[in-house]
């Protein structure tokens, strides 16, 4: 975990609600996909925590949904303001576990933590499928970022306004047979993925946190054999530590 | 002569005042500095030591134990106020066993100084163990008897907020452990003297206090409180002028050290407790903003005493 202050290159809306945001700092303790960065916002208390959606040498991109006041503001910011960061925050998706053909599922601003999965892991020359389930046409991003990655990628909508109606686990893809799975998107749909997915896998957790580097147990959930908290044994749990009680 | 500070002043006069200047003494140990992060808001030490040497602190105070293991309450366990937060973690530990097997000797890899036990219980028999076992460890300095804990029902709240129940306490503590016991007050109560008093009376060491406020958010979107567990406890920034009230109002009732906390998160902070009459310092809430806050606070001491013309913080007593 490092402390530092990042550069703010662009703050851009992909949609109505979620903005892409790219800063320049120090990236060394960004270890791989599926971290997050904990922001400091002028004027709030806590930290917002924001998963990483890339990292490019020096160029961190932070793409985050504007739900409270934090986030909007955080909207607002201009190029060249600075901001404070926490950065190499959790533990991130095990690549190591791909198998020789993964399926990335991600929902909403779950997409994000994803598309630096998808670069890691077609690095190491793997096919990858990707579903990414929204609730309507105005709501799609990344489907271009994830194809231009070399992934076969299938859009859902949940009323069906651009690509396969329904959410992820209606995916064509989703059915065809896969290695392991990757996930990010809200309980609900990480909920029906863990029911009906075919293989093992692993899930990132959202979870409202005090610290974010493991010293306050604010974001401490109850797994298969103890607790963990999400923001330093997490965000990302496997299939077989889950327990849904929480 | 007006732009030389203390210590200038200090080393033309042939004094050296620089090396003990932050030196105190908390119930007969001697602290290097009174900055102590406070229970609950580091661990076991080990999250920080990665950041740096914490070595550097008075010392601190560690997550509380209880007999039993906790998982403490279901999440959502934080809510952000302004200035501030709430918690509602509900004193999740891996109890007693496991920190005196596991954390404690862990724990002296990284950290060198005697270290301040934060024990809670739910009966005055869980008290009396959980002290007579953490009292035996040589790494233990100081027992940090929470009687406050605002989140678990039927809890430490009742022991804290009733001067009798307090007292009784700190009596079936004191006979179990020669080690300081500093008790560690709620200020959710009518009359924080009259617990302070009951305490010193039935043989605390010291008083640390406060815990935090008791406090609730409500989320607009869902109608329902932000904290799963409704209620949890209020910190941070917000709290400070209380806080500092109540260190004020009870380093003057009692003749034991008091130690202040709440809200504190800079070296004007620190200061401010400490001529309210508080003798050394916890910071709890800035720790989990700034994991650095504790380092920066201890850095920034000196040259905010010369602002001030303090030229040791043990000049410093009560107004």
């Amino acid at each position: 975990m490092k402390e530092s202050l990042f550069k703010i290159i662009t703050n851009k809306a992909l949609t109505g609600s979620v903005y892409e945001m790219n800063l320049q700092g120090d990236t060394s303790e960004i270890t791989g996909p599926g971290q997050f960065v904990n922001v400091r916002i002028p004027g709030f208390y806590l930290r917002r925590p924001i998963s990483v959606a890339f990292v490019q040498n020096d160029i961190l991109t932070l793409t985050y949904k504007t739900v409270g006041k934090g986030t909007m503001e955080m909207s607002g910011f201009r190029e060249e303001e600075e901001l404070d960061l926490l950065t190499g925050l959790g533990n991130g998706y095990d690549l190591s576990r791909a198998g020789e053909h993964p399926i990335l599922l991600g929902g909403g601003v779950g997409v994000p933590p994803l598309l630096y999965l998808a670069k890691k892991l077609r690095e190491k020359k793997l096919p990858i499928d990707v579903v990414l389930g929204f609730n309507t046409a105005s709501e799609v991003f990344y489907r271009k970022e994830f194809e231009l990655l070399g992934c076969r990628t299938e859009v859902t909508t949940a009323d069906g306004s651009y690509g396969t109606k329904g959410f992820v686990t209606d995916a064509a893809l989703f059915r065809e047979n896969h290695s392991y799975f990757y996930t990010c998107g809200p309980l609900p749909m990480l909920k029906a993925v863990y029911e009906k997915s075919a293989s093992d896998g692993e899930f990132s957790f959202e979870e409202r946190m005090g610290c974010g580097f493991g010293a306050c147990m604010g974001c401490s959930v109850k797994v298969k054999g103890g607790c963990k908290r999400i923001c330093k044994d997490g965000p990302v749990l496997r299939k077989e530590e889950i327990l849904w009680e929480n | 002569m007006g732009e030389l500070n203390f210590a200038d002043k200090a080393r033309m006069n042939g004094e050296t005042v620089e090396r003990d200047r932050l030196a105190v003494e908390l119930c007969g140990i001697p602290l290097e500095n009174p900055v102590i992060p406070a229970s609950g808001t580091f661990g076991y030490g080990a999250e920080f030591a990665e950041l740096y040497d914490i070595n550097i602190l008075g010392t601190f105070s560690f997550k509380g134990t209880t007999l039993e293991p906790r998982y403490g309450n279901p999440v959502p366990r934080i809510a952000e106020c302004t200035a501030g937060m709430i918690n509602a973690v509900g004193l999740q530990n891996p109890g007693i066993s496991h920190v005196i097997a596991e954390e404690l000797p862990r724990m002296k890899a990284y950290f060198h100084k005697p270290v301040m036990a934060n024990v809670s219980g739910f009966s005055l028999e869980e008290y009396a163990e959980t002290c007579r076992l953490l009292g035996k460890e040589e790494q233990v300095g100081w027992l940090e008897v929470n009687i406050s804990c605002p989140n678990v029902h039927g809890g430490g709240m009742s022991f804290g907020t009733d001067p009798s129940a307090a007292a009784e306490v700190v009596r079936t503590v004191r006979k179990v452990t020669d080690k300081p016991v500093i008790v560690k007050l709620t200020p959710n109560v009518t009359d924080i003297v009259s617990i302070a008093r009951a305490c010193e009376e039935a043989g605390a060491d010291g008083i640390s206090l406060i815990n935090t406020l008791l406090g609730m958010r409500i989320d607009l979107k869902t109608r329902k409180p932000v904290i799963k567990n409704v209620m949890g406890g209020f910190s941070g920034p917000a709290v400070f002028p209380v806080a500092l009230r109540m260190v004020y109002q009870v380093s003057h009732a009692v003749s034991i050290p008091v130690v202040g906390m709440g809200g504190v998160s800079s070296a004007e902070d620190v200061l401010e407790m400490m001529m309210a009459g508080a003798s050394a310092i916890e910071v709890g809430s800035q720790n989990l903003v700034d994991p650095f806050a504790c380092k920066k606070i201890i850095e920034a001491l000196p040259e905010t005493m010369d602002r001030f013309g303090i030229r040791r913080l043990s000049e410093l007593s009560a107004l």
